[in-house]
């Protein structure tokens, strides 16, 4: 067998091992730890992208284009959240070295998942994902809020662990087996012979996509979101909108396009509906919130409701949409929230009517921030534009056009509250009479920087990155 | 499939697991619901023993019982708050939260009433730690060794959690 497939995940879990380990010899200025952690992330990357190709295990474990993309979306994010929480780190009492540590660790975790071909590594994965990002959550012990984010998180994501299993339970139950591969097999052979899937695999059909749902936020299973994310240190919650998000669209994927793609009659229409209370819900929350953290919690919820439309259309171009429009929704969604650590970190307030101004205090982060809100709404010529563009010809190729038309409509509401935070920059006179400049450190300017380029050089040449995007949905092709 | 003997033991175990699982939800004690707790995984145990499955039980006793629920008493007598306080288990959401539930529970009966479960027809496996540690480091050793990983991660995350600054 090729072991070398292993050779990322494994190179990162050494990693943070490694910094664990100097962390514990280390004396003073802990922060600097940071370096470390993202030369880590940039060796990692490279070895993703020189990977080779192919499966271990008996398909257990899945080494091919979809696992790299997706692998790369956790990498870059996790390396935006790394450099973007060096400042932060900074005024942490304790232990700054176990936070990049255990962001490493859950990244490994997100790695095996989106390679796991079978459920019982999928779990443990999933498991593996999780568990620091409940430790990253209430880091800040001294906070109250943050430890009630860490708690609820917790409890939501045990239970949500719990759905997931009894999920899989029944699908070994009815089959068999945990392979993904065979699963589908054998559930054909059931479906031939007898003519009907039966109640049950209906059953743990909605019991998966519970489990799930609550890892991705879906509408109805969303309301530990803004209570998490407004607690969680900001770099945190930045990677829950994004790293985690993504981890479960992988997993999702994995699961119901690998193995049950042939009864999509039986779950897409759950999927359309849920996708579209995502939109409606997910936007009209997010008009009445005044916190910037809150904001964007609920615009990511809306947001995971827009890359369910690709799920939706159940076909190669409905996955290619998918893992595009992750990988702009990344650049467009970290840049926001990095926007606001760099603010927050400047002034203390994540409040939306304290960037009254702050075009005239701070004009480039001002700019910068408004091309973010720009691309999450989706006007050309920004990445989140082709994103969105691809993921509604997805859903129309496929006859989808009602959910469309809901997400058009929803994406005018959007416009709002997104134009609502440029509004407060451009047009508003700051409240305070003689506003300083924000300072931009050197590790969040890099990575405000890393942000706007890929927004709008993946509006502007699209294909660069739509042709892997093609290349991982050819995963699922037979 | 379960005859005779068997499927009555099954049905009083059901019910201790059940009975007692209710009661952790609804004592007012803690420290009662601990010990209720000890009493359902005893009950799952001996699902797993009515499955010959010997040594899943033996870890089910081991690491549940032995383990966890131990170190959870030990947590709540060494809280003085803890050990004597009435804590109410229910609030104003326990209707709702019923009647969903009732209605789940009456779905799952049905779906699973109504299905062919497919059944292995080898007997059952006599020496299953040997069986056990021989998957466990061949077809499943790559989420035997994530496993790993997680219980560091989670070592790692209850020590920072924890310590006193």
């Amino acid at each position: 067998m090729n072991y070398q497939l292993l050779l990322p995940e494994t190179f990162l879990f050494l990693w943070a091992i490694l910094i664990f380990v100097v962390d514990f010899f280390r004396k003073e200025k802990k922060y600097n730890l940071a370096y470390l952690a993202l030369l880590g992330l940039i060796i990692t990357i490279i070895l993703v992208v020189i990977s080779q190709k192919g499966d271990l295990f008996g398909g257990m474990f899945h080494g091919d284009s979809f696992a790299t993309f997706f692998n790369l979306i956790f990498l870059i994010t996790g390396f935006l959240t790394i450099l973007s929480s060096v400042e932060y780190t900074k005024k942490l009492s304790s232990y700054p070295g176990e936070y990049f540590g255990l962001i490493l660790l859950s990244m490994v975790g997100m790695m095996f998942l989106a390679s796991a071909g079978e459920l019982l590594t999928l779990y443990v994965s999933l498991e593996l994902t999780t568990i620091p990002l409940f430790v990253l959550a209430a880091y800040r012990k001294d906070d109250f809020k943050s430890s009630e984010a860490g708690l609820k998180y917790l409890i939501l994501g045990g239970m949500s662990s719990a759905l997931l299993l009894f999920g899989i339970s029944l699908i070994f139950g009815l089959t068999g087996t945990t392979f993904l591969k065979e699963i589908k097999t054998v559930l054909i052979v059931k479906y031939l012979a007898t003519g009907e899937i039966g109640p049950a695999l209906i059953l743990s059909f909605i019991f998966m996509i519970a489990g799930l749902g609550f890892k991705l936020a879906l509408v109805p299973f969303h309301m530990w979101v803004p209570d998490v994310y407004e607690g969680a240190p900001t770099p945190i919650t930045a990677f829950l909108s994004v790293a985690s998000k993504a981890a479960g669209i992988a997993a999702f994927l994995r699961i119901f396009f690998r193995a049950f793609l042939i009864f999509q009659v039986d779950w897409v229409l759950l999927i359309a509906v849920l996708a579209s209370l995502a939109m409606i819900i997910g936007n009209i929350i997010a008009l009445l919130q005044t916190n910037i953290k809150r904001m964007l919690a609920y615009s990511s919820i809306a947001q995971i409701g827009y890359i369910m439309i690709g799920v939706v259309s159940a076909s190669a171009t409905g996955v290619s949409s998918v893992a595009f429009y992750t990988f702009v929704y990344m650049f467009a969604n970290m840049g926001a929230f990095i926007t606001a650590i760099t603010f927050s970190n400047s002034t203390g307030s994540d409040e939306i009517k304290d960037y009254a101004g702050l075009s005239r205090r701070s004009p480039a982060l001002a700019a910068m921030m408004a091309v973010f809100m720009l691309s999450l709404v989706g006007i050309p010529p920004l990445a989140g534009f082709m994103g969105k563009y691809y993921l509604f010809s997805s859903a129309i190729e496929q006859g989808y056009i009602w959910l469309v038309v809901v997400a058009i409509l929803t994406s005018v509401i959007s416009l709002y509250y997104y134009l609502g935070v440029v509004r407060q920059m451009y047009f508003q006179n700051s409240i305070d009479e003689n506003p300083q400049a924000i300072t931009v450190s050197p590790a969040l300017r890099t990575a405000l920087i890393i942000s706007v380029i890929g927004v709008l050089l993946f509006g502007i040449f699209p294909h660069i990155f739509l042709n892997l995007a093609n290349q991982a949905a050819m995963v699922f092709l037979y | 499939m379960l005859t005779g003997v068997s499927e009555a033991v099954y049905y009083i175990l059901a019910a201790i697991i059940i009975g007692s699982g209710v009661m952790v939800v609804s004592m007012k004690n803690i420290f009662h619901s601990a010990l209720f707790l000890v009493l359902c995984f005893f009950g799952v145990a001996g699902i797993y023993i009515l499955l010959s499955a010997e040594f899943i039980a033996a870890v089910q006793v081991l690491i549940y019982v032995g383990a966890i629920t131990i170190l959870m008493i030990f947590a709540i007598m060494l809280t003085a708050r803890l050990y004597s306080a009435q804590i109410k288990q229910s609030n104003e959401q326990v209707v709702p939260g019923l009647i969903i539930v009732s209605a789940l529970l009456v779905i799952t009966i049905f779906a699973l009433s109504k299905t062919t479960w497919k059944l292995s027809s080898q007997a059952p496996e006599t020496q299953t730690v040997a069986e056990i540690g021989k998957l466990l480091m061949t077809t499943y050793v790559l989420p035997f060794e994530i496993v790993s990983v997680v219980l560091l991660s989670a070592l790692i995350g209850a020590i920072v959690i924890a310590r006193r600054d």
